[in-house]
């Protein structure tokens, strides 16, 4: 298990928002805003894998992006190794970009067709460092060497390589600047079955290999149970819940993620008969147009008359387990409004 | 960031006793990378119509620029005694109403024809994809740029020609002589009245283009923008601008010849494919020849051009090179 007591800090994010303008109307005047992300806070600490998880549409990649600085973000805090850069401009990133990279969701469409392999992955280089042509190309090699692709592939072009190898060249680009941050964007949900657990264990040995730390964004609850240390459950533009694994695992406390947990398929027959699956009424609210309340309030199957009145907040229920839900915050409260048996 | 520099090159496990010998430098041990443009070559070699409409290209192009050279009959020569001659050794296209040997006149005239085509093409295409592009990256630019492209569309541009000619024409022969004059003319007016179709057609391919996800990856590495223009827009927008090329040059040519008819291009005894072509169409029954030539003259090298365009746009597309 990761140890949290001597870890650094190494990404801080503080009620990050990301609102995106919806405009409408004859003048185009702004009438409202889809609330992608909205008030997100967690930290990730050096050297650990932290997994965002949600369903489609919640915001997810969104906030992955966002604390890349992919996005102008509408409010909030982003600190990166001690410097907050929610607000700099583009000619400020550019000076921090080596520390954080990315690795995107779909390898075919994150590489440019026109671009051979090698100039795919000497872009950083290109940008960020001054190497002579003959160093940059023994950079490259190293790099590929790195992720499992053969060097005689360095001048082919991404559509003569398979969906993992894509993957693979996206994964060496990240690396080409040796970044100490990965946001791993859904990396392996385009590829088939056989090819993610290729993907996800390279992504393994490059964590241990060059001290890396994580955000891995997925919806593969299975997957972030093998990868992250700790885990997010993200719902509508917000974190419902965040723990260690196995706590998160084992007793998940919001009932989003009771939801969600219990929706993953049971590899033993046997067990698979006994479990008792949690299936949620009605749709995901218009992140436009969220309830009042708690966000989760119009589904939720343990749903308080507060829960329509007032968003809980999100605290610590235990020792690093946060979640934001009215059940876990005041006994008589709970007694007093609960509804569903 | 300097402790994980010194990652080693090749893998630590590969012990001496396989024989094989000391690491070399990587960069030496692998084929070094071939110039690109070597695989394009490969790929516009395949395709037979660019082979064939490059080399008719060249031809006219040998023709036009060293022709008057060799066959050197001023084509201004008037020879009155020698007029509506057919094909004979001394004229082996003939001679015009004036006794003009129509050889010659053909030569000089393509001269000023291509010139005019590619020139004109060049920059209708310089202004039309750096607009269209401004417009489509840069989402404040858009609605001024796109309704400054309407603007030029609603001209109507016979009438702006003609009075740009007239205000214009004294001034810049006076500056390039008078031809010079009216050729610099003809190609800015030619230019600047026809770059908004592939404005609008770049600018649409920018806006799709700029959603992918490899323009966010190099947002990501943190690409300056016109870097980004340069590397990952511009190579990808390349086939719309290449047919907008090869059409360009064939509007070019044939907007010269409708301005020399109209008196308002070059001066009348100064022969271009269009003029020849138009001087020609009232005796077109009696000498149907005078026609063919000119109009065959810009047929082909239209249509070679259209083929050089169609085989660069394919060999310049790594999807379909090697195929």
């Amino acid at each position: 298990m990761f140890d949290y007591a001597n870890a650094d800090r190494l990404v801080e994010v503080v009620d990050l928002k990301l609102h995106f303008p919806v405009y409408s109307g004859v003048l185009r005047r702004q009438t409202g805003a889809v609330k992608a992300v909205d008030g997100v806070t967690f930290e990730i600490y050096e050297g650990e894998t932290l997994g965002l998880v949600g369903e489609s549409g919640c915001g997810k990649s969104t906030c992955g992006r966002a604390v890349l600085r992919l996005y102008e973000v509408t409010d909030g805090s982003i600190t990166i190794e001690g410097t907050d850069i929610a607000t700099w401009s583009p000619e400020e990133l550019r000076r921090v970009r080596p520390k954080m990279q990315m690795v995107f969701q779909d390898p075919q469409a994150s590489l440019n067709p026109r671009m051979t392999v090698s100039g795919i992955i000497g872009e950083p280089l290109d940008e960020h460092t001054s190497l002579s042509k003959k160093e940059k190309l023994a950079r490259i090699y190293e790099l590929m060497d790195a992720v499992g692709l053969n060097r005689d592939f360095a001048h082919r072009y991404p559509h003569e390589f398979s969906g993992g190898q894509r993957q693979r060249i996206g994964i060496a680009r990240a690396l080409a600047l040796n970044p100490r941050f990965i946001v791993c964007d859904e990396p392996i949900a385009a590829l088939d079955v056989s090819i993610q657990a290729q993907v996800v264990n390279l992504l393994e040995d490059l964590q241990k290999e060059f001290g890396l730390t994580y955000l891995f964004i997925s919806h593969d609850l299975s997957m972030v149970r093998h990868i992250a240390d700790r885990v997010a459950v993200m719902y509508l533009g917000k974190i419902v819940e965040l723990a260690p694994r196995d706590p998160l695992y084992n007793e998940p406390k919001h009932p989003y993620t009771q939801a969600l947990l219990s929706a993953v398929p049971e590899p033993d027959p046997n067990l698979e008969a006994t479990t008792q699956r949690i299936i949620l009424e009605g749709d995901v609210p218009s992140p436009a147009n969220p309830p009042e309340g708690c966000n989760f309030c119009t589904r939720c199957p343990r749903v308080m008359e507060i829960c329509h009145r007032i968003d809980p907040e999100f605290r610590e229920i235990a020792p690093g387990h946060y979640a934001a839900c009215h059940l876990h915050y005041d006994h008589d409260d709970k007694n007093a409004g609960e509804t569903a048996p | 960031m300097t402790d994980r520099d010194d990652v080693p090159v090749e893998p630590a496990n590969n012990p001496a006793g396989a024989g094989a010998a000391p690491a070399l430098d990587p960069a030496t041990e692998y084929r070094p990378p071939r110039n690109q443009w070597w695989d394009v070559w490969d790929q516009f070699k395949t395709h037979k119509g660019a082979l064939v409409g490059a080399a008719v290209f060249i031809l006219i192009v040998v023709a036009v620029f060293l022709g008057p050279y060799l066959w050197t009959i001023d084509p201004t020569y008037i020879d009155i005694r020698a007029k509506n001659q057919g094909p004979s050794l001394a004229h082996p296209l003939g001679t015009d109403q004036l006794g003009r040997d129509t050889l010659s006149r053909m030569l000089s005239g393509g001269r000023v024809s291509i010139a005019v085509g590619l020139t004109a093409m060049l920059l209708s295409i310089g202004i039309g994809t750096l607009i269209g592009v401004i417009a489509g990256y840069f989402r404040r630019l858009d609605g001024p740029l796109m309704r400054l492209t309407d603007l030029f569309l609603a001209l109507p541009i016979l009438p702006l020609l003609l009075v740009a000619v007239l205000l214009f024409r004294d001034m810049l022969s006076a500056a390039f002589g008078p031809e010079g004059g009216v050729f610099v003319l003809i190609v800015s007016l030619i230019g600047i009245t026809s770059w908004m179709q592939t404005a609008r057609i770049v600018r649409g391919d920018v806006l799709a283009l700029k959603e992918r996800e490899f323009v966010l990856a190099g947002r990501s590495i943190g690409t300056p923008s016109r870097r980004m223009i340069t590397r990952h827009i511009l190579p990808n927008v390349l086939s719309p601008i290449m047919v907008s090329a090869t059409l360009g040059i064939a509007t070019a040519i044939i907007t010269e010849s409708a301005l020399s008819f109209l008196g308002f291009g070059f001066p009348p005894d100064f022969p271009t494919w269009g003029r020849l072509l138009f001087d020609s169409v009232d005796r077109m029954q009696l000498y149907p020849e005078r026609v063919i030539w000119p109009g065959l003259a810009i047929s082909l090298t239209v249509l070679s051009v259209n083929y050089i365009g169609d085989g660069l746009r394919d060999a310049l597309d790594p999807r379909i090179r090697g195929r």
